[in-house]
């Protein structure tokens, strides 16, 4: 069983294998379930994914009203063709949106990592779907593959907000995406390591900031960046770019931040964003009553 | 390691909007419900950290109550565990703790009928992964994600090795156990995690052996 990324990385080279390979593997050894059960088990998760983007882009509303529709608005402003970034990486926001405001909506989603930071993968996979044109198999690869990262940064340090901050989560997210668009791209081992590595130093420091507690604003806009994010560094990697600092030292800093980090921007809707005076009057508004500040 | 498979990390399938908020709390309640073995008539759920602080927003009450339905995390029925409920007659409490837990999102929860009461306590840990760290005053550390048996039986010796004897004699394999007391020679609570689900012949046998007083099992 690998227990960080350097091992992770190390097992897949030493046997010629795919990060997602290995991953699979590991599956089957751990819980004594054949391969093709766990990959059917993925191939649902999959589904799953493809149907909280469908409904996102239809638009949706959350129960507060304080979230959704932005997915449709960016596929319209797509469609005109006038941006200024890139179609892929427009399109991985939108949809990791998509997939977030159907979370906030109480809709039926697949936690990546977790359901707060649930759009940065999906967001990913279904834009690069569009530039790579995958096979059924390698989308499920790309979910083992992100789920390996994952693996590392929830044994090693963690992937709850309310232990960690936002980087914990949307930060693990982000990480985990680019480590697989590296991969599905064709990239190496070592390329993917580099992808999360320069990903999760983008996001550390990340609060956990929610106004009212919810998981709406600014859950779904950083999903939006924790998109963008991915994709940058997933070229940067595959453009032979390193980061310094090793992907497993990255991790164990991010560890330590969140160790570090106040209780009051932690998921307890206390600091930050949450106890800005539009937070507040968010907050009052949406629970009817003005909240004391705990 | 507190994370064994890949589906710990993509998954669970689940209603939203938080894996430890919602998706935990739910799993935490159905952890309850299947020690409980029957729908309870009331619940008394402390909420501590930032469970205290956000239940609302995260649907953790839903879910927590969803959970004593014994609704899965994907359950739509979960947004309105709490009328559900209350159709059914179950009397539900929720108390906002101040108390500082070691872990932030911990929920107390009681529940009960005419026929007894059970109180446990669980973490939501991230990602919809939980740990059930307390139940009935005994310290254990559950993670409901494989079929378990729990045993409650007097601290003496011999009685680990009966419900062993009985467990290999129906080739079931141990995955995970652990033995906890409150004091020495008096209760002792035995936590075994198996492979396959338990038929009820079993916990009968084993309700019959010499020290054990009681045997609940979690189905998978």
């Amino acid at each position: 069983m690998f227990r960080n990324v350097a091992e992770l990385v190390e097992l897949a080279n030493s046997q010629n294998k795919k990060i997602s390979e290995i991953m699979i593997e590991q599956e089957v050894t751990v819980t004594g379930r054949s391969k093709e059960e766990v990959i059917g088990f993925m191939d649902r998760n999959l589904k799953v994914m493809e149907e909280a983007v469908e409904r996102g882009l239809k638009g949706v509303t959350s129960v507060t009203g304080l979230t959704g529709g932005d997915a449709v608005l960016l596929q319209k402003y797509i469609e005109k063709g006038n941006f200024l970034s890139g179609e892929t990486i427009l399109d991985a926001v939108s949809r990791a949106v998509a997939t977030n405001e159907v979370n906030a909506a109480m809709g039926t989603i697949c936690a990546t990592p977790t359901a707060g930071s649930a759009g940065v993968v999906p967001g990913t996979l279904f834009a690069v779907k569009k530039k790579l044109h995958p096979t059924r198999e390698q989308m499920i690869s790309f979910l083992f593959t992100a789920g390996a990262f994952g693996f590392v940064v929830a044994n090693n340090a963690s992937i709850s907000g309310a232990a960690g901050g936002c980087q914990a989560e949307v930060g693990s997210a982000a990480g985990m995406a680019a480590a697989a668009i590296v991969e599905m791209a064709g990239g190496t081992p070592e390329q993917c390591a580099e992808a999360m590595a320069i990903t999760l130093k983008n996001m550390l420091g990340l609060v956990c900031d929610p106004v009212a507690g919810l998981v709406e604003v600014p859950c779904v806009k950083r999903n939006a960046m924790g998109a963008a994010n991915a994709m940058v560094a997933a070229d940067m990697a595959l453009a032979g770019i390193k980061s310094r600092i090793p992907c497993d030292e990255v991790i164990d800093a991010m560890y330590r931040i969140g160790q570090s980090m106040p209780t009051a921007l932690k998921e307890t809707a206390q600091g930050g964003l949450a106890a800005t005076p539009t937070g507040r009057a968010l907050q009052a508004k949406i629970f009817g009553m003005p909240l004391t500040e705990k | 390691m507190k994370y064994r498979s890949v589906f710990d990390i993509i998954g669970p399938v689940m209603i939203g909007p938080s894996s430890s908020h919602t998706a935990g709390a739910a799993r935490i309640g159905r952890v309850a419900r299947s020690l409980f073995g029957r729908e309870p008539k009331w619940a008394n759920i402390s909420l501590y950290g930032s469970f205290a602080q956000t239940y609302k927003g995260h649907g953790t009450d839903v879910a927590i109550v969803g959970g004593l339905l014994d609704f899965d995390t994907d359950d739509k029925r979960i947004i309105k565990a709490i009328e559900i409920a209350e159709e059914r007659g179950m009397k539900i409490r929720f108390i906002e703790e101040d108390a500082v837990t070691d872990h932030p999102n911990t929920a107390r929860i009681i529940i009960g009928d005419h026929n007894g009461e059970l109180e446990l306590v669980g973490i939501s840990i991230g990602g919809g992964k939980i740990e059930i760290i307390e139940l009935n005053g005994f310290e254990l550390k559950l993670s409901g994600n494989h079929p378990a048996i729990l045993v409650v039986h007097n601290d003496r010796f011999g009685a680990i090795a009966s419900v062993a004897n009985t467990l290999a004699k129906y080739e079931i394999n141990i995955g995970h156990m652990e033995v906890s007391r409150k004091e020495v020679g008096k209760m002792a609570l035995m936590t075994i995690e198996v492979d396959q689900n338990i038929d009820d012949t079993l916990i009968e046998e084993l309700e019959q052996l010499p020290n054990i007083l009681k045997v609940t099992k979690i189905v998978d």
